[in-house]
C-alpha cells in the first residue's frame, strides 16, 4: 500500500513540476496538436460505425432488419434518396450519440454470447427490441424521423385524405408522435398482442 | 438364349426408330418450335404473345386510392378496398388492416369495422374474437386498379335477373 502511494507521490511530483528542457510554446502547440488528431480521431472512428457496411457485416443484422428493409419505402423508391440504419437509429445530436453508442456496447456482448444469432432467436427477441425503439423514438418525439421529414413542409394537399386528417389534427397538436401510428414501416411487425389489440391472432 | 436374342431384336428396333425420327424431326429445338402456337388463339395477361417470348411487361397499373366505398354487384359480396395496401403486413403476427377495421380501433381512424360474420365460426357460432379463418382479409377483399377491364364483363345483377324473370313469368 505504501508503495503505491510513494508512486502515485513520485507521478504527481513530476507532473507538477515545470518543464525543464521543453519550452512552454513547444508543449502547448504539441498538446494542441496532438488533441486535434485523437478528437479527430475518435470522430472518425465513431462515424464508420455509422455505415452500412459496418452495421450489416454481421449476420443477425445483415439476415433479418437488413433484409426486411429492402422491400421498403425507405430502401427503395422512386427518387432514390434512401434511409441507412443509422439515419434513423442513432442520434444525430453528439452528446445523444454517445448515449446511443454507450449502450451499444450490449449489443456487442450480445454478437459474442449469440444473443439473437438465429432466426428463431432474433423472432422471439422482435418484440423487445421492437419496443426498445418504440420507446426511444416515443421520448424523444420522433426525432429521428423529424431530421428528415419535417412537419412544416408537409403539403397536407399533396397527401391522401386519411393521412391529411390524421397528420393535421393529432400530429399538428402534438398529442401523437410518428412512432404512435408509423409502427413497422421499415421492418416487420412482431405479434402485436397487448400493443395493439386486435391485430394480431393470440 | 432366349434373353439375348430378345435383346438383340430390341436394340436393332431402337436403332430403326432413331433413325426414323432423325429423318421426320432435322433437330430437337425446330420439334420445340413447332408446338408452340406463332399467335396463341387465346389472350391471357401476356396477350397474344407465343409462349417463348419474353414481353416487356406493362407499367404497373395505378391503385384506386379515394377512400369512396363500391356498389356491392350481390349481397354476398366481400367489399372492395378503395385504398392502396400494396405495404400492408398480413401475416401470422401482425395484421395491417385490423390496426384500423378491428372493433377496439375502427373509431380512433373513422374505418368500417369488420361485419359481426367475422366473428363466426363455421358452425354460426360467436366468438369473442376475430375466427381465424377469417383472418386474412384479402383471401375475400381486394384492392381495385384503375384500369380498362382486359375483357368486356357480361356479369347481370341479381335484381336484374330477378326483373326478368318476373317478366318472363307474366309472359
Amino acid at each position: 500500500m505504501n508503495k503505491i502511494i510513494n508512486l502515485l507521490k513520485l507521478g504527481w511530483a513530476i507532473l507538477s513540476k515545470p518543464a525543464v528542457h521543453l519550452s512552454l510554446g513547444f508543449l502547448t502547440i504539441s498538446g494542441f496538436i496532438a488533441g486535434v488528431i485523437f478528437w479527430g480521431g475518435f470522430n472518425t472512428a465513431m462515424e464508420l460505425t455509422n455505415t452500412e457496411e459496418f452495421c450489416t457485416s454481421c449476420h443477425e443484422m445483415r439476415d433479418n432488419p437488413f433484409m426486411e428493409l429492402q422491400s421498403t419505402i425507405h430502401y427503395s423508391n422512386r427518387s432514390g434518396v434512401r434511409a441507412i440504419c443509422s439515419d434513423c437509429h442513432v442520434p444525430h445530436n453528439w452528446t445523444d450519440k454517445i448515449a446511443r453508442k454507450m449502450q451499444a456496447s450490449k449489443e456487442v456482448w450480445g454478437k459474442i454470447f449469440g444473443t439473437i444469432d438465429t432466426r428463431e432467436k432474433f423472432e422471439n427477441h422482435r418484440l423487445q427490441l421492437a419496443q426498445n425503439e418504440w420507446t426511444r423514438l416515443k421520448a424523444n418525439d420522433s426525432l429521428e424521423c423529424r431530421n428528415c421529414h419535417q412537419f412544416d413542409s408537409m403539403d397536407f394537399t399533396r397527401q391522401s385524405k386519411r393521412a391529411a386528417a390524421q397528420h393535421s389534427s393529432a400530429l399538428a397538436s402534438g398529442e401523437k408522435t410518428c412512432i404512435d401510428c408509423h409502427k413497422g414501416i421499415a421492418h416487420k411487425l412482431p405479434n402485436m398482442e397487448g400493443v395493439r389489440e386486435g391485430t394480431s391472432p393470440h | 438364349m432366349k434373353n439375348t436374342l430378345l435383346n438383340k431384336v430390341s436394340t436393332v428396333c431402337m436403332t430403326a426408330a432413331l433413325a426414323v425420327s432423325s429423318i421426320v424431326l432435322p433437330s430437337v429445338a425446330s420439334a420445340a418450335d413447332a408446338v408452340i402456337d406463332a399467335e396463341p388463339q387465346v389472350a391471357s395477361m401476356r396477350g397474344t404473345a407465343p409462349l417463348n417470348a419474353e414481353l416487356t411487361p406493362n407499367p404497373m397499373e395505378k391503385v384506386e386510392n379515394n377512400d369512396l366505398k363500391r356498389q356491392r354487384d350481390y349481397p354476398q359480396q366481400p367489399p372492395t378496398i378503395p385504398h392502396d395496401i400494396s405495404k400492408y403486413q398480413l401475416d401470422k403476427n401482425f395484421n395491417k388492416c385490423m390496426d384500423c377495421h378491428s372493433r377496439k380501433l375502427a373509431d380512433e381512424a373513422q374505418a368500417p369495422a369488420v361485419s359481426v360474420t367475422h366473428y363466426m365460426n363455421r358452425d354460426g357460432e360467436f366468438l369473442g374474437e376475430m375466427s381465424p379463418r377469417r383472418y386474412f382479409c384479402t383471401q375475400c377483399h381486394v384492392h381495385q386498379l384503375e384500369s380498362k377491364p382486359m375483357v368486356e364483363n357480361e356479369f347481370v345483377d341479381v335484381d336484374e335477373l330477378i326483373k326478368q324473370s318476373n317478366q318472363r313469368a307474366k309472359k
